[in-house]
This record gives C-alpha cells, structure tokens and sequence, in this order.
C-alpha cells in the first residue's frame, strides 16, 4: 500500500450560479453537477469562467448568486480553511522557507497530526509521486515538474475527498505534460478522490477527463464525455474548441427534413434541420471526410465539394491535408496511410456523406473567442 | 561557473573606496595607537574611565531600542504598503521619503519643539488634564527622535522584501488548513525575514553611530558615544582618545554581527539557490 487510502470523493453541485466583479459577470447562471470520484475537467479559453468556477468550489471567492454544495453541503460561508479540499495551482505555490519535506507535512502539521504518524503519512505521499528521495530538498532546488508532483503529494496527503486543480501542468513542456497527465490519471484512479481540472488545452481534457464541461464567455456551453463533445457538440464553439474541425457556411434552405446548403456553385446535402430560425453551418472532422480525385469513386448520397490542396503534411501514422474550396473556405482533412496521395497544387474533391456532418447553429462568438 | 567580466572593470570603484572609506579608517586605527604615544594608552583610558563604560553600554542599548521601535513601527506600515491600492501605497510611500529628503538637522529641530516642556505633546496632556512628561533631554525622548529619523531605513527593506513575496502562497496555506493568521505567521513572517534582518542591521549601526539627534534631544544623562567622540576630537583635540574610541565602537558592532550573521543565515538556506 504506497498510496494514501483510498478516500470517498465528494460531489459537487452547483445550481444557477453566477459571479460578478463590480459590473464584469464573470459566471452566468452556471448548472454543475460532479459526481463522487470523477474526473471533470473545466474546458476553456481564458476568461471564461472556468478558473473562477474553481475558485467558488475552493472557497477563495463567494458566489454572488445561486447555492454550491460540497458533499451534500452547502458550503456558502465556508472559508477555504474549513472546506478540506486540495488544490494544486499552476504556479506551484510551494513554501520556499520549507524542504519538500515539511511542504507535504504542513497540512497534517495544521491538523494536528503529530510526530511518526505525520512523517509515515508525508513519505507515502511523496512516495505516490515517486519524490520520496528529494524530502530534504529546498522547492527552489528541484525542476518545475518536480515541484507540481510535490505540490500534488502535499494537496492530497490530508486526504481530501476533492481536489482541485487550476492548470498544473501549464507551465511545463510537452513531453513532461504528457507524462504527468497519466500520472495524474493513475493517481485519480488509486484514490477515488473527486478531481475538478481547469485547463484550456482540449487535448489534455481529453486524455484525462471522464467529463469536460466547456465554458464559454462565463456560460457552460456543454457538459458530457470526450467523445461526446467530439461527436455530437452542441455548439459551433464547441465543435470547433475539441479537435480540429472545418467549418462550411453558404446560403441554407430547407427541403423536406434535410437542409441544403450551397457552398461556392456546389450543394451539401445534411439531414435534418435546425429547431428555430438559426443560420446552419456545418462542421467538418477531419478524419471523417475522404480526400478523391475529381469525379472517381463516387459513392451514392455523398457530398463532393472541389477544391485544390494548399498544405500536404506527412504525420507517419496518417497524412493531413489543407484543402482549398472553391468559395475560399480551408478544409482539413486526414487521410489514412495506403489511402491515395496528394501533393500540392492538385486539385481534389473533398468527399462525405451526411451522417458524417455536423449541422449546428453558427455562432459568430465561437470564431472571436478562439482567434 | 557564473560568467564575469573583466575584473580590472571595479578598479574605479575599488579605488574610491579605497580613498574615502579604508584610508581614512586606516589613519583614525593608526592614531588610535600612535596618539601621543606608541601603545595602548588610549583604549586603557577608555576602559578605566567608568564614564567612558557607562556611556558605551548606554550607545548599544539605545540602538538597540530604536531598532525595536523602529522594526514594531515598519512592520506594519510596510505590510499596509503591500496590500493597499496604488493611490494610498503612492501617500505611504511619500510618507517615508519627504521626511528622508529633510535633513535630520530640521527633522530633530522639530522633535525639540515637539517634546520640549512646554511643547505641543506636553500640551496636549495638559490640556487633557494629564500630567506633563519629561521627555527632552530624556532617554525616552531620544530614542523617539531617532527611530523618527531611522524610520525609512527599517521600512525600505522590508517592503522591498514584502513586495516580491508570492501571496498566492498564503492562499494556499489557506486551502491546506490553515486560519489566516497562521499561514501569515508561518508563511508570511518567515519569508519576510530577509528585509526585516536587513533593516534591522542598518537600524542599529546608523544608531550606534548617531550624533545630532541624540545631542540636539539628549541630555547629559542620555550622551551617546559620537558626543563623547565629538568632545575629545573637536573640543580637546585629542585624536588618539577619539580614533581609540571609534575602534572600540567598530569592534563592538563587528562582533555582534558576527553573532546575529549565523542565525541568519540560516534562516536563508531556503532562498539559496543551486545551479
């Protein structure tokens, strides 16, 4: 047993809550709900609510409206001291004037927790984030990685039944980040302690995450799995925040059920159509569209829209593509291996059927937002 | 390795250092033991002369006083120099340095009239119904005038320090368990100790050497050493008895560093950095 014990993970419920800083909302009305032991990541570009959303659940601000209950309880009032929840922040916020050591041993030291019992309990923290070796070193001593896995064995050496995290791996390099993600996962999954994660890297929500919630302008936008937000998003925002996406917009109109819209001269035909009197657009995924040469290998009911490659990028597990269609609009695509070759300059048809499309309301905020 | 450059690039410093500072030190030490006579006959009169003892002893104690008013006043005001909006921490700030750019000069003159018997706080406890104090020409008073004067030394590197301490690591003490005044005084206060050592170190040497506030405050019962100096030097001519008692002072200040110097540092290995 190198772990500290397995601990029940709290829920987390969050009902119609906003935050306002003199007259900027920084939250809109949010509805949260994080069950016992999840993992939910809060997705998003900076400013839109989802460090703020942290800081409520941590306690370092109040909400200004709505109810938050922790654990079944609410927690309005509760000053961060008396929540017990760990957090981990981007920037460490290890005590310099303290070894890695008496770091992790603070928290027990404040709940009075005395002698071996603390030393045993901080050695098997540290141990989880394999830092044991570097207990009488000096924060300032290690590597940035180094000291997020101690800040990580400090924030959950009390056993908290939540822990929070605000971009812990930010500050780091790719390989590092990469590392430290399944790291975290393992851990998450030895404790079955609740974890809130802030990032606005969809890559790593994803590699992490049973749940993201994406958060948009202090609004959540959708709440649900990674595969969830990938496949069937609810809005252009998301679509285009998880995974690489192409965008098509053109004149709409309706015919029976289905939508018909007009891109350039050429016509895109997507099931179904859109409740209310929302502008469609459609998004692309780039695996899910088929590079052809012009007029070969039609397949009956798909859509076809001519264009001439810009960018041909070999990945070694696939290639990608950057298509440029006839109104002007850039399409990514991805080819697998074995599928034909493209170079630059020839022309193509960007191919794919209705059920591999998007329909969604267009959003002018989801291009501002992430540009 | 740290790189460097060229060394011969300090001479121009090193040399003016040399000037103003080593060799007019080098003479007062020469002086010391050569004025009137080769030996140790200066430092035996200082020694035998109990007036001599008493007013040695009163110098380290007053310093040490200021230091400790001065370090209870900065604290504070530095801390309140941190935590407030720019427009008040611009009045703080000016608060400390318009009474530095005075000259000590105007500053003590003015701490006469406040003090003085018939002066603005004597009137104020009169007024009230109080009894008057003595305060000029007291031990009190002067140790009031100069932690007044000493006051932006202890504060200037205290907020200096203060500023650059992470305050986000007091939110995380918070969200590990601890009551506010706990994460101030176990996170705050020791990272903060670097300034307050700083401060304090220049506090008490400015003081042990102080001469106009204590002799424009003082009485002959609060002389400190730098009047005693003043009186052999400028009133006896006696260079020898001043150089030997200057020595005495340097010495005295160097030991009692090097007392403090370990204890500080050791509180700083966490600052120090390795490469």
């Amino acid at each position: 047993m190198h772990a500290p014990q397995r601990s029940a993970g709290a829920a987390i419920e969050i009902r119609k809550a906003s935050k306002h800083y003199g007259i900027f909302t920084a939250l809109k009305d949010i509805d949260l709900h994080i069950r016992p032991g999840e993992f939910m990541t809060l997705l998003g570009p900076s400013g839109s609510g989802k460090t703020t959303t942290l800081n409520l659940i941590a306690g370092f601000t109040d909400i200004s409206s709505g109810t938050l209950d922790i654990g079944g309880k609410s927690v309005t009032g509760l000053p961060s001291h008396k929540r017990n929840i760990g957090v981990v922040f981007q920037h460490y916020a290890l005590f310099p004037h303290m070894t890695v050591g008496k770091n992790v041993a603070y928290p027990l030291a404040l709940r009075g927790i005395k002698g071996e019992d603390r030393e045993k309990r901080a050695k098997r923290a540290l141990d989880m984030v394999k830092m044991a070796d570097f207990a009488h070193r000096y924060p300032n001593e290690l590597s940035g990685g180094q000291q997020q896995r101690v800040a990580l064995a400090r924030a959950l050496v009390f056993d908290p039944p939540l822990l929070l995290m605000d971009e812990p791996l930010g500050a780091l390099d790719k390989k590092l980040r990469e590392w430290l993600q399944l790291e975290i996962k393992r851990i998450h999954r030895e404790l079955g302690t609740t974890f809130v994660y802030v990032t606005h890297d969809q890559e790593e929500a994803l590699v992490l995450s049973d749940r993201i919630a994406v958060f948009n302008g202090g609004r959540i936008e959708q709440i649900g799995t990674g595969r969830e937000l990938y496949d069937h998003p609810a809005t252009l925002f998301v679509g285009r925040f998880i995974g690489e996406s192409t965008v098509l917009r053109g004149a709409a109109e309706l015919s029976g059920n289905d939508t018909v819209m007009t891109i350039g001269d050429q016509k895109v035909l997507a099931h179904g159509r859109l409740a209310g009197d929302a502008r469609p657009v459609i998004l692309l995924r780039p695996e899910r569209v088929a590079l052809k040469r012009p007029g070969a290998d039609a397949v009956s009911g798909e859509n076809r829209l001519s264009g001439t490659i810009v960018e041909a990028i070999y990945l070694g597990s696939a290639s990608k593509y950057e298509v440029k269609l006839k109104d002007g609009t850039v399409a990514v695509v991805r080819s697998p291996l074995g599928a034909t070759d493209f170079a630059i300059g020839d022309v193509a048809d960007v191919a794919f059927t209705p059920a591999d499309l998007i329909l969604l309301p267009d959003d002018a905020s989801a291009d501002v937002t992430l540009t | 390795m740290r790189p460097r450059g060229p060394v011969w690039l300090a001479a121009p410093a090193v040399l003016v250092l040399l000037l103003v500072l080593a060799y007019p030190l080098a003479i007062v030490v020469w002086r010391s033991f050569t004025d009137p006579a080769v030996g140790f006959d200066n430092y035996v009169w200082f020694f035998q002369s109990a007036v001599n003892r008493t007013v040695l002893q009163r110098t380290f104690v007053v310093a040490a006083w200021v230091t400790l008013v001065s370090l209870i006043c900065a604290y504070p005001y530095a801390y309140a120099m941190t935590i407030v909006g720019k427009n008040v921490r611009l009045v703080l700030i000016l608060c400390v340095l318009v009474p530095f750019w005075l000259s000590g000069v105007v500053r003590t003159l003015a701490w006469v009239i406040l003090l003085q018997d018939s002066g603005v706080i004597n009137s104020i406890l009169r007024g009230l119904g109080l009894s008057p104090v003595k305060l000029i020409r007291t031990l009190p008073g002067v140790i009031i005038g100069m932690t007044q004067v000493l006051l932006p030394f202890m504060i200037l590197p205290i907020y200096s320090v203060m500023r650059g301490i992470d305050t986000r690591l007091l939110q995380a003490a918070r969200s590990l368990g601890a009551k506010p005044w706990r994460a101030f005084l176990q996170i705050y206060v020791p990272l903060s100790l670097p300034g307050v050592y700083a401060g304090v170190i220049i506090v008490f040497i400015l003081s042990l050497g102080f001469y106009i506030t204590p002799a424009l405050l003082g009485g002959p019962r609060s002389t400190m050493l730098s009047s005693l100096v003043q009186n052999q030097v400028l009133s006896l001519l006696n260079w020898g008895r001043g150089g030997a008692m200057g020595v005495v002072l340097l010495v005295a200040t160097f030991v009692l560093l090097a007392i403090a110097a370990p204890l500080m540092r050791q509180k700083h290995s966490s600052t120090r950095r390795e490469a």
